[in-house]
């Protein structure tokens, strides 16, 4: 029946992360450093307030733009942790999840011929949503030696006229990589004299481990030049409720909301509920989370510099990315070859786009006893590997 | 005042004191030296006071039966209610014992082998001690949560996918 799919469909290439999903679900007892979402359960009062809300009967549909109370709530917040302003009448949206802004900031600003900037290595979804949106995707690599943090000679590079849209997606999965103060100046004079507009990712902006968060948008004269995306999800361990959000121009804002009242008309109702009560009362347990992910951090760095190989210190999200090319592997060998031999699965590095050959994302999102025996085992394999050379 | 590396590292002992100092200075970024010396001051000055697991008895089949009791006392002059405190604490049967706001003042938690145990112990040698002017024994009849883990039990959560991206 392939026939009746549409074209750009079929040749879009799957997620080099399903690939590797189909080939982990025939293995047993596979110890997994390859999920992308915490192995907390959303806090109890979160969770307690969306049964509440169940049981009031609140199950209908919200405006748009979702609950007024929630975005009024979001505004003061983004205000007081990043220095954001959004007026919650008209610049903020409530979407399911941030994967959902994602795609409605490509669908409402990209035409056929536009030009995506994507660094490279970065979260799957950026370059399918440009494709799909009718654009075109440009990598801006990336490299260790740096890093993982963008640099604007690169972008400088992989610019054409018809660039539009720079997507930033810090900390970075899969690198954990932060982009600082110094590191942005530089990208926003860069988007100014292209006059280029920004999706900026900030989901992951509550797990930097060092100083804190500075939001592209938060940097002079990129307010409106910004689309901030970023989700419940990932502070306050909220995966399944499906809770993003969108803030920029009222303009911008306007369109992302046409297209998302006709294809998602709204975000789920209890979702929302729990995401204000996660605003409101949630901030301790949510930096418990973050803490345990720190500690958990430093065991992963250190366990793969014992081992021998290269790894720079990620400080942020919940990701090392270590370089494994001393073991004369390719990514997705490596992580064939260690998930047949010894049980663990690691997503390659190339899963995340060229620039990550040579290094495999492993997530920190587990107990420290199952980090600590999945670094015994990487190492056995690691070890018998580098013996053969 | 403590500071907040002190409090972080307080706190990982008290959820796991089975780290050694090394687990520790990974986990936290500080020198094993540092926390070596830190623990000891604390062990010294009764900060950490002792280090133990918490079993639960049901489980393991051996049965106990435990009662929280409500002690009325008469405070004494210059003393208040310390020094019947101090008395009542030094018998082995009692694990815990506070002083309380409210309708009475000291609870204690007591652990014996039996009803009978506990019913013979506040009888003899609780009820009757001078100062004391009532009690009222509250028997145990499940433990549900201890020390903030849940003993019955979590409900099993959905797996994880085993890749996400």
């Amino acid at each position: 029946m392939n026939r009746y799919l549409a074209a750009h469909v079929v040749s879009l290439p799957p997620s080099g992360i399903r690939k590797f999903f189909d080939l982990v679900a025939t293995m047993k007892d596979v110890i997994s450093l390859g999920v992308g979402e915490p192995d907390f359960v959303t806090p109890w009062t979160v969770c307690e307030s969306g049964i509440y809300s169940l049981e009031q009967g609140q199950t209908m549909y919200t405006s748009n733009a979702g609950l007024f109370e929630l975005r009024e709530e979001l505004s003061y917040h983004l205000k007081k942790t990043l220095d954001l302003s959004y007026d919650p009448n008209e610049e903020i949206l409530i979407t399911a999840g941030a994967s959902e802004a994602v795609d409605l900031v490509m669908r409402a600003v990209l035409e056929p011929g536009d030009v995506v900037l994507v660094p490279d290595p970065s979260y799957v979804s950026y370059a399918p949503c440009a494709i799909l949106a009718g654009a075109t995707v440009q990598f801006v690599p990336t490299h260790a030696k740096e890093e993982f943090r963008l640099r604007v000679e690169d972008l400088e590079q992989a610019y054409s006229p018809k660039a539009k849209l720079l997507v930033l997606s810090y900390p970075n999965n899969p690198t954990g990589a932060i982009m600082r103060r110094e590191d942005l100046l530089p990208i926003a004079d860069f988007v100014e004299k292209h006059d280029l507009l920004v999706l900026a990712d900030d989901i992951y902006s509550d797990l930097t481990f060092e100083g804190t968060h500075v939001s592209f948008a938060s940097l002079p004269g990129m307010h409106d030049r910004t689309l901030f995306v970023s989700g419940f999800s990932k502070s306050y361990a909220m995966t399944g409720w499906r809770i993003g959000y969108v803030a920029g121009h009222a303009d911008l804002i306007s369109g992302l909301t046409k297209i998302h009242q006709f294809t998602m008309l709204c975000a789920p109702i209890m979702g929302q509920i729990a995401s204000l009560e996660a605003l409101r009362s949630a901030s301790e347990a949510k930096q418990k989370m973050i803490d345990a992910y720190n500690r958990r951090r430093r065991i992963m760095v250190r366990g793969f510099r014992q081992m021998g190989l290269e790894c720079f210190e990620p400080l942020g999200a919940f990701y090392v990315f270590p370089d494994i090319t001393k073991t004369k592997l390719s990514s997705e060998e490596f992580a064939e070859a260690l998930l047949k031999e010894e049980n663990v699965a690691v997503v390659p590095g190339t899963a995340f786009g060229p620039s990550g050959e040579g290094h495999i994302r492993c997530s920190y999102a587990y107990s420290t006893d199952q980090l600590k025996e999945a670094l015994k085992r990487i190492t056995r394999f690691v070890e018998s590997r580098l013996s053969k050379l | 005042m403590l500071s907040d590396e002190d409090r972080k590292l307080l706190k990982l002992i008290e959820e796991d004191c089975r780290l050694t100092h090394e687990d520790l200075s990974i986990e936290t970024g500080l020198t094993p030296e540092y926390i070596a010396q830190r623990i000891s001051h604390w062990e010294k000055e009764k900060i950490i006071v002792d280090y133990r697991p918490l079993i639960n008895w049901d489980r393991a089949g051996d049965e106990k039966v435990s009662a929280l009791i409500e002690v009325r006392v008469l405070p004494q002059r210059g003393y208040g209610f310390d020094k019947i405190a101090k008395r009542i604490q030094k018998f082995d049967e009692i694990k815990s014992l506070f002083l309380m706001s409210g309708g009475y003042d000291l609870s204690l938690l007591i652990e014996g082998k039996t009803m009978q145990d506990v019913a013979l112990f506040v009888a003899e040698k609780l009820a009757p001690l001078e100062h004391v002017q009532s009690t009222a024994t509250h028997f145990v009849l499940r433990r549900y949560k201890q020390d903030g883990v849940a003993l019955m039990g979590e409900d099993e959560i959905l797996q994880r996918l085993v890749v996400s991206p």
